[in-house]
Order: structure tokens, then C-alpha cells, then sequence
């Protein structure tokens, strides 16, 4: 029975294809369905932030994957930890959803309903417009963070078992 | 004479990003603009030249809240240019899927982005701390709509299963039966909300308003009927264009749509409700009168009740679609392309959404125009803060900034349709 299986760690890739850096979650997750983790179930959104509360609600190891603008360099990748602290303000302000991934761990967390386990990888981006091409820095990072985010994966579902 | 500046350089809680700039001087309201200034996407360009079954999937994702809308107007009027009707429960399936998405985008718009304004809380988070199980009910209340998108629409964001005359693949009864469930559950629920929101402390304003809606003969409308309003407007959506037109403004990127006499009007819950209150389902009427709401309702603070009663009538009508589906033995009607023009209006939850398109002998799209609710809102959405604002001059900055927000936020606008992004600058010299 399905019940029998291995815990597994949820990896939700956010973003926009359409505009530009904002892709990057999108194609890190790509990448990593291509290297077929057992560990894992992958998912693309939009981040819609209530829908996102949903898709996390009983999962028991969750890692986000987002492109953000802080000012640090771009390409620079970010592992953060919101089961903490709130995520930094003003970094995801990429979403034009009403309700964005920083809202929707904020919500989760106000109603006891964070993952035990959450992580957000970050990779900071510059380009939005809608129709522009990705800075080949974020290309790069995006390399990285697949990866990273694979050996998280894995280590995650062993603490899990 | 002395001028105050007021800026507020974001405004949150809509869907989008985009500006709005008040300025005031001395004890005048000298200039009030609703700025998008995102450019525009120009979907009505890229539709040209291709097929007349890609318009649904293509329109669709103008928006990630409201799909179903624009993949509804689009099929309506292709079916209208081919001369095909859809009839039986292939409608039924439409108008249930329309359903769905009602929920689920006024559940989120009362609970998570409309109530914090009523009771004084920067956002849904503070009022989660404070209401977790209110949170809770608004989130499983969205959640009933995104399931019936998803079961019928293939998935939930970007749904893939809407075509010209039908559907890809229709539901079987017993997979339509765990909607149902849940759907008595959110009926109740949305009782709740409506009780709820009917309690929230108003502000005294009321505008002569010109409301614009669909009107069915006997249903509270979705996908059809024609466009009337309460000063007499009675037409075809044929003659959608002799009635209304579009204007650029140099502070907007989304054109400013108005009735042909330069007057501003109003559309969505609002005005489908004081053009409908017969058609509503009796449960939802009954929770309209309980409400303390008349058959008329002119404050749009107000708007959260009547999108909240408008949740319930989405609840009661899905069921009794359900209760009554009987699989149909073809997924759609065949379709026979050949040069035409084809119209329709639906009713997003945000309001009428107006498509047109011109198709060639081989089913190529030649030209197409879209008109989303949000573009024709924008007019009225400033006219109410230039009625708004004067009388309240008195009031702290920050106060009366939170209230203009929460004005424009009584048209839930959708930014991303219009064009996309939306800040806010408040300005006293």
C-alpha cells in the first residue's frame, strides 16, 4: 500500500517562464525531475500563496525554490530556514500574486501549519520584464542549486525515515 | 494656499502591481489616477493567425486567478461565429466549472485580501493570528472551487481541458460525487462567511451608480444573456461595441472603457447582484434579506457581503448541477470553421469579459479584441475616490491612505488582466 512507501520531501519550484530571472524555480526543478530523485515529489507554481499552503499542508519535509532581489550579487544563492524566523522582507518581491510565497509561510506558520521541515533556496535575479531572456548568472546558479537542493533532498529523507 | 503630499508607495492586497497618486491641496482634492503602467502584453496581437481552438488556451493564461473566464468567453464566441450551441450537461459542466472558479478566487478575495481592512488588520496573517479557524474556513472554502477546476479542467492553475464546443473529457457521475461532499460542507461555510462579513462596521457612501451585467431570463448569470444595465441598457453582446468604447489615458496602460455618453460605470458582484437579486438561489437570497441587503445594494464597502452571498449561490448552484449530471455520450459538439465574427460576454468574478473575434475561411484568427473586467472598473474605481476622499480630508494620513486602498479594493481589481502591477502614491502638497 501506498502507506508502506519511503517519506518523501516535496520540492515546489515557483516562478513566472515568462519573465525572464523570475523562471529560475521553474527550471531548477526541471533540472532536478531530469536526475529522477526517488527522494522526491516535484512540483511547478505559480506561487499563489493560499494554493501553496495547500500543496504543503501534510508534507513532511518541504523545499521551496524562488528567484529573489535583495541586492546581493546576482546568481547569489540563498538556503534559508523560515521554520525559524520570518523570511528577510522585501526579497520575494517578485510575485504580482496578491498572496506570495513570503505571505503564505507567514500564514502557515500564524495557523501552526508549517511544514516540520521547510527550506526556501533563493536565487537572486534582477531581470522581471515579461518576454526578456534569463541572466546567464542565474543560469548558472541554477545548476548549483539543482544540486544542492538534490543532496538536501536526499539528507532530509533519511533524517525522515 | 498650502499643499499636502501624501505617498504610499505600494499598494498590496490585488491582484497585480500597479499605482495610484492622490494629491491634495489645502482643502482640495485636486488630482486622483489610477496608474498601470506595466506595458501592455498584447495577446490581442498574438492571437492573430492562429487556429480558432487555440483561443481558449491561449487567453487563458492572461490570468492565473480568473482562466475559466477567459477560456468561457472565448468559446461562447466561437460557438457564436460558427452558429454551434452547447446544450444539456456540456452547458451544465460549463456553468459548474464557473462555479468553481467563483469560489475560489471571492474566497480569497474576502478572506484573505477584503476582511483585514473591516477589522482593522495589516493583512490575513495578523488575522490568522488572531481568527486561525475564520482563516481556516476561507482557505477549505477555496479550495471546494479549486477542486471542481481541477477535476474538470484538468488541473488546477492553467486549466487545459475547456475547448470550443465542450470539453476534451467529461467527468463521470461518480467522479463529479466527492464535490459534492465537500461542496455541502462549503455551502454551509459559506453561510458562515456571509454571517460573518454582514457584521463588518461599513462607511456611510453611496453612489448613484450605473451598473453593467449579463442577464439571463431565469439563472443569476455566468455565461450568457444579454447586457443590461439599470438606465436602460438592453442589448445583444453583438453590439457590445456600438455601446461602449475604449480610451487611452496617458497615465494608464490599460485603456479606460466607458459607455458610448463618456460616463463611467460599474461591473461584478456588485452590479450583477442589484441586476439579478431575482435569479439568486433561494438559500442565497434568503442570506442576502438576513443580511440586512435589499434587493439593491449602492455602498460598495459592502461588496464583501455580496461577493460573500455570491460564494453561496456558487455553492447551491453546483450542487444542483451535480445532482442532475447525467454523463453526456460526446465530450463536445462537432465544430465547422468558416469566415465569420463571433461575440461574447461572460461573468468573471471580477465582471463582464468581453471577447470578439474575426475568423477566415480556414479557421485562422484574423483579429480579436479582449475587454477584461478590470480595464472598464477603472474609471469608476477613481471616480469613487474623488467622491470619497473630500469628505474625509480630515482624517490622519495613514488612515485615510489605508481607506483609499480599501476602496480600490472593494472592485478586487485584477491588475494582471488589465495589463499587470500596481503601487500606490497618496499625495498631500
Amino acid at each position: 500500500m501506498e502507506k508502506e512507501q519511503k517519506p518523501q520531501v516535496l520540492i515546489i519550484g515557483v516562478g513566472n517562464l515568462y519573465r525572464g530571472d523570475d523562471a529560475a524555480g521553474l527550471l531548477a526543478v526541471r533540472q532536478l525531475k531530469e536526475m529522477r530523485l526517488d527522494s522526491s515529489v516535484i512540483m511547478e507554481h505559480s506561487g499563489e500563496g493560499a494554493s501553496l499552503l495547500e500543496k504543503w499542508k501534510n508534507a513532511d519535509a518541504v523545499i521551496v525554490i524562488d528567484a529573489v532581489d535583495s541586492g546581493s550579487a546576482l546568481g547569489a544563492i540563498h538556503r534559508i530556514e523560515p521554520t525559524e524566523k520570518p523570511l528577510p522582507t522585501g526579497m520575494f518581491h517578485t510575485s504580482t500574486h496578491a498572496f506570495s510565497l513570503p505571505d503564505a509561510i507567514e500564514l502557515a506558520r500564524a495557523l501552526n501549519e508549517l511544514p516540520p521541515r521547510l527550506l526556501v533556496f533563493g536565487i537572486e535575479a534582477r531581470n522581471f520584464q515579461a518576454g526578456s531572456e534569463m541572466s546567464p548568472e542565474v543560469r548558472d546558479a541554477i545548476q548549483k542549486v539543482a544540486k544542492m537542493v538534490a543532496d538536501e533532498a536526499t539528507a532530509l529523507q533519511t533524517a525522515l525515515k | 494656499m498650502k499643499s499636502r503630499t501624501i505617498k504610499v508607495d505600494y499598494l498590496a492586497r490585488v491582484e497585480g502591481e500597479g499605482s495610484l497618486y492622490v494629491k491634495i491641496r489645502g482643502d482640495e482634492l485636486v488630482d486622483v489616477k489610477l496608474k498601470i503602467f506595466e506595458p501592455p502584453r498584447l495577446f490581442e496581437a498574438f492571437l492573430r493567425g492562429r487556429r480558432y481552438s487555440e483561443a481558449p488556451d491561449i487567453t487563458a493564461r492572461i490570468c492565473g486567478i480568473c482562466p475559466i473566464a477567459y477560456q468561457m468567453s472565448a468559446v461562447h464566441a466561437m460557438e457564436d461565429a460558427f452558429g454551434v450551441k452547447v446544450e444539456g450537461p456540456l452547458r451544465d459542466l460549463r456553468r459548474l466549472i464557473y462555479c468553481g472558479e467563483w469560489i475560489e478566487s471571492h474566497a480569497l478575495h474576502v478572506y484573505m485580501l477584503h476582511a483585514p481592512d473591516f477589522l482593522g488588520f495589516p493583512d490575513a496573517i495578523h488575522l490568522a493570528k488572531e481568527h486561525p479557524r475564520i482563516v481556516q474556513r476561507g482557505l477549505q472554502l477555496k479550495k471546494a472551487g479549486n477542486e471542481i477546476v481541477s477535476v474538470l479542467g484538468g488541473r488546477e492553475i492553467h486549466p487545459i481541458n475547456v475547448c470550443v464546443g465542450g470539453f476534451y473529457r467529461v467527468p463521470t457521475r461518480s467522479e463529479l460525487a466527492p464535490l459534492a461532499e465537500r461542496l455541502k460542507w462549503a455551502r454551509d461555510a459559506a453561510l458562515e462567511t456571509v454571517k460573518w462579513v454582514a457584521q463588518f462596521p461599513f462607511p456611510d457612501f453611496e453612489q448613484d451608480y450605473i451598473f453593467v451585467s449579463l442577464q439571463h431570463p431565469d439563472e443569476y448569470p455566468f455565461n450568457e444573456g444579454r447586457l443590461v444595465s439599470n438606465r436602460g441598457l438592453n442589448i445583444s453582446v453583438h453590439d457590445y461595441d456600438d455601446n461602449f468604447v475604449e480610451e487611452h489615458v496617458a497615465h494608464s496602460n490599460a485603456l479606460h472603457s466607458v459607455l458610448k455618453s463618456g460616463e463611467a460605470y460599474f461591473m461584478g458582484p456588485m452590479a450583477r447582484y442589484n441586476l439579478n437579486f431575482d435569479r439568486l438561489s433561494p438559500v442565497a437570497k434568503e442570506a442576502a434579506l438576513e443580511a440586512g441587503l435589499g434587493p439593491q445594494c449602492r455602498n460598495p464597502f459592502r461588496s464583501i457581503i455580496v461577493r460573500s452571498i455570491e460564494i453561496l449561490h456558487a455553492c447551491d448552484e453546483a450542487l444542483r448541477l451535480i445532482e442532475r449530471y447525467e454523463q453526456p455520450d460526446q465530450p463536445s459538439v462537432p465544430i465547422h470553421p468558416h469566415a465569420a465574427r463571433g461575440y461574447a460576454c461572460t461573468e468573471a468574478p471580477r465582471g463582464t469579459l468581453y471577447h470578439r473575434y474575426r475568423i477566415d475561411e480556414s479557421g485562422t484568427i484574423r483579429d480579436a479584441k479582449i475587454v477584461p473586467p478590470t480595464s472598464q472598473n477603472q474609471k469608476r474605481i477613481e471616480q469613487d475616490l474623488w467622491q470619497y476622499i473630500p469628505s474625509h480630508l480630515h482624517e490622519s494620513h495613514d488612515q485615510l491612505r489605508w481607506q483609499c486602498e480599501q476602496a480600490i479594493r472593494n472592485y478586487d481589481p485584477c491588475i494582471s488582466c488589465a495589463t499587470h502591477f500596481l503601487k500606490l502614491d497618496l499625495e498631500r502638497e
